[in-house]
């Protein structure tokens, strides 16, 4: 009996800490806080006229989103409005944490090796990358996709590939009948095939060759983390080169890479609100939108907040799921 | 652990937002407000003959004018007012949450703005339609020839549902790229991206004398939407709303009058009633508002009548050159039509 009592005021302790009296006169008055806050925002909105509550969500948006993964036409819901742009989203940021992880692998790598003009590149690549700002690389990108020629001038660097300021447009598989669907030039510009907007190249390129910066300088640090004499001892051993790299460096390097990849992903899916300024229709431009037509603002800013918490979240607990795993196992 | 995180900082949204909003309520009514800080603080927007600075930082355009004789109005001195730019996108929370006292930056007055979103629209001091700007070698002569185009839209205007429905109507699709930042946006039409530029006629036209080679590009003669620039204010102020709309009738009836800033003085040795009771020879109407009795007289002897401020910034011998079109006096055929000063 007197065990649980213990355990239970060791527990509470735990909690409240030495001063419980001022902890629980803390935690009331910022509860206060937050009631007085609450009750003058719904007053304020009152007297705006604006009816708080998510009800706008089920009504008819009528403007035209740029790209979209489902079905949409000006006339749909808010709603899903909302969900085009936060499927465009995380089609962006899916792709830019593959890219960049792929490219900061390759030049975390090269940095690495003992040639050292291919070094010095990587060193200069990170460090021009690292100190300009995010929008301006995203500003220079786009303006470089712009430069290209129009629809009527498009570069055809291989047959029924087309490159020009609207676009890179690529022959599409076509199931029915089955065959490749080839775009043609027609009125103002290409129908058909598949198109990756220059919005959308210009924001995954500059978020992946920004974040591939970071990424390179995660992967050289993990390798370099690990102390000189595993090498040794793995080249006494007789391993190859490639099989130490793979059976002794790399599990022990990951340890240190996987935590701070982690934060690359998130900043790199977070960074990608900065579409907003180039033009691509993220989850951001589909909101700013929204709040402006509908006069929801806080409703949609609690939408942006949540759908942002969600995928961090969620990168973080499988990212974390998946670093736990390798600290008992060494190896993925 | 985490969850208590995330419950914290979702309240701590909620509280950041709420302070926002929180300002106005402790501010009481504009007016107040306006006297007590001593200065009229005016939102506007960038595009050189409505809102811009000049070579010294002074601003001056259409509209600043209009806040300058707000200014004359209150404190009987031009420049006790300040005028702060806000994008599109900003302009309208920026107004609600009491940044601004008045958003003089080319907002279109509509239902749901009025109404929902809790604004008083002054009396209409411009009026616009939305129009398609477009490069001439696209051999386009009107907007029905458009379908299938890219149309470069600004957000944050009422630009993006004009457009859509414009395409809707016609049967037609169209791919929107939409920015909100100025520079890019029209950047994005000149580089070629898109083969539309669209937004208020006023704004194309200014645009227009802004891009590298002007001759190029073409103003298609339709306007897609009604456009109807007005002041806006917030809800709760009606001492503040009479006097918006008053300046604004005083400026229209001056022209009307045919009052103009160099005859000004002269006019008060009038004979004619009206013309006594508008410059306050007769105080009757400066009393009633709590104002200055010669406010009105001021504001035209400073700043000339609708007629002079639109010529000054935005007439036929400036750079923007528009027509006076339908914001001409209705004695002259247009929509200018001020309620009588008695």
């Amino acid at each position: 009996m007197r065990a649980i009592v213990t355990n239970g005021a060791r527990a509470a302790a735990a909690w409240w800490g030495d001063h419980a009296a001022a902890q629980l006169g803390l935690l009331a008055g910022t509860v206060l806080l937050f009631a007085v806050l609450g009750a003058n925002t719904l007053e304020n909105m009152e007297r705006f006229g604006i009816r708080p509550g998510f009800e706008f969500l089920h009504r008819a948006a009528n403007f035209e989103i740029g790209e979209s993964l489902v079905a949409y036409t000006a006339g749909d819901t808010y709603g899903r409005a909302l969900l085009v742009g936060l499927l465009n989203t995380v089609k962006v940021a899916v792709l830019g944490c593959v890219l960049a992880t792929a490219l900061g692998l390759a030049l975390g790598i090269a940095r690495l090796s003992g040639n050292l003009l291919l070094s010095g590149i990587v060193q200069v690549y990170v460090e021009l990358i690292r100190s300009t700002p995010l929008l301006l690389q995203l500003f220079f990108w786009s303006a470089t996709l712009h430069a290209l020629p129009g629809p009527r001038q498009a570069f055809q660097p291989v047959a029924g590939v087309f490159l020009c300021n609207r676009g890179v447009f690529l022959p599409a598989l076509r199931f029915d009948p089955l065959g490749w669907d080839i775009p043609q030039l027609a009125g103002f510009n290409f129908t058909g095939g598949a198109t990756l907007t220059p919005e959308f190249a210009a924001l995954l390129i500059g978020l992946a060759v920004n974040a591939a910066a970071g990424i390179a300088e995660i992967v050289r640090s993990g390798v370099q983390s690990v102390p000189a004499g595993q090498w040794e001892a793995a080249r006494a051993l007789g391993l190859p080169r490639r099989r130490i790299l793979r059976l002794v460096v790399l599990p022990q390097a990951l340890r240190v890479i996987v935590p701070l990849l982690t934060s690359s992903w998130l900043s790199l899916t977070k960074n990608s609100s900065l579409a907003v300024a180039i033009g691509f229709p993220d989850l951001v431009s589909v909101i700013n939108t929204s709040a402006n037509q509908t006069g929801q603002a806080l409703e949609t800013m609690a939408i942006l907040a949540a759908a942002y918490l969600t995928l961090s979240l969620a990168v973080s607990v499988a990212m974390n799921a998946w670093n736990r795993r390798l600290a008992r196992r060494g190896w993925p | 652990m985490r969850s208590s995180i995330k419950g914290l900082l979702f309240a701590g949204l909620l509280g950041a937002a709420s302070l926002g909003l929180a300002v106005p309520a402790a501010a009481g009514p504009t007016l107040d407000a306006i006297k007590a800080r001593g200065v009229i603080k005016v939102g506007v927007g960038t595009a050189p003959g409505f809102f811009s600075p000049d070579s010294n930082g002074r601003w001056q355009g259409f509209f600043v004018d209009i806040g300058r004789a707000l200014a004359i109005a209150v404190f009987n001195d031009p420049e006790k007012v300040q005028f702060v730019s806000a994008s599109p996108q900003q302009r309208l929370p920026a107004l609600q949450s009491g940044e601004f006292d008045i958003l003089l930056s080319a907002v279109t007055q509509t239902a749901v703005r009025s109404s929902k979103l809790g604004f008083h629209f002054g009396p209409v001091v411009f009026y616009d339609g939305q129009g398609l700007l477009v490069p001439k070698k696209l051999g386009v002569n009107k907007g029905s020839e458009l379908n299938g185009a890219t149309v470069c839209v600004q957000t944050g205007t009422t630009g993006e549902l004009n457009i859509a429905d414009f395409f809707r109507q016609n049967k037609a699709t169209f791919k929107p790229v939409v920015i909100e930042e100025t520079a890019e946006f029209r950047k994005a039409f000149t580089s070629g991206r898109c083969d539309v530029l669209t937004q208020d006629a006023s704004d194309l036209a200014i645009a227009r004398t802004q891009l590298p080679s002007p001759n190029d590009y073409v103003l298609l003669p339709e306007r897609i939407s009604k456009e109807p620039l007005a002041p806006a204010i917030r809800y709760g102020d009606d001492q503040w709303l009479e006097i918006v709309n008053w300046v604004v009738y005083a400026t229209i009836q001056a022209e009307e009058f045919g009052i103009t800033q160099a005859n000004a003085d002269e006019f008060l040795k009038s004979d004619n009633p009206s013309i006594r009771r508008f410059l306050g020879v007769d105080p009757v109407i400066g009393e009633a508002f709590k104002l200055d009795p010669k406010v009105f007289h001021t504001i035209v002897k400073t700043l000339g009548n609708y007629g002079e401020i639109f010529e000054r910034h935005i007439g036929k011998a400036t750079p923007v050159g528009f027509e006076r079109g339908y914001n001409q006096p209705w004695t002259k055929g247009g929509l200018l039509y001020s309620p009588p000063f008695r």
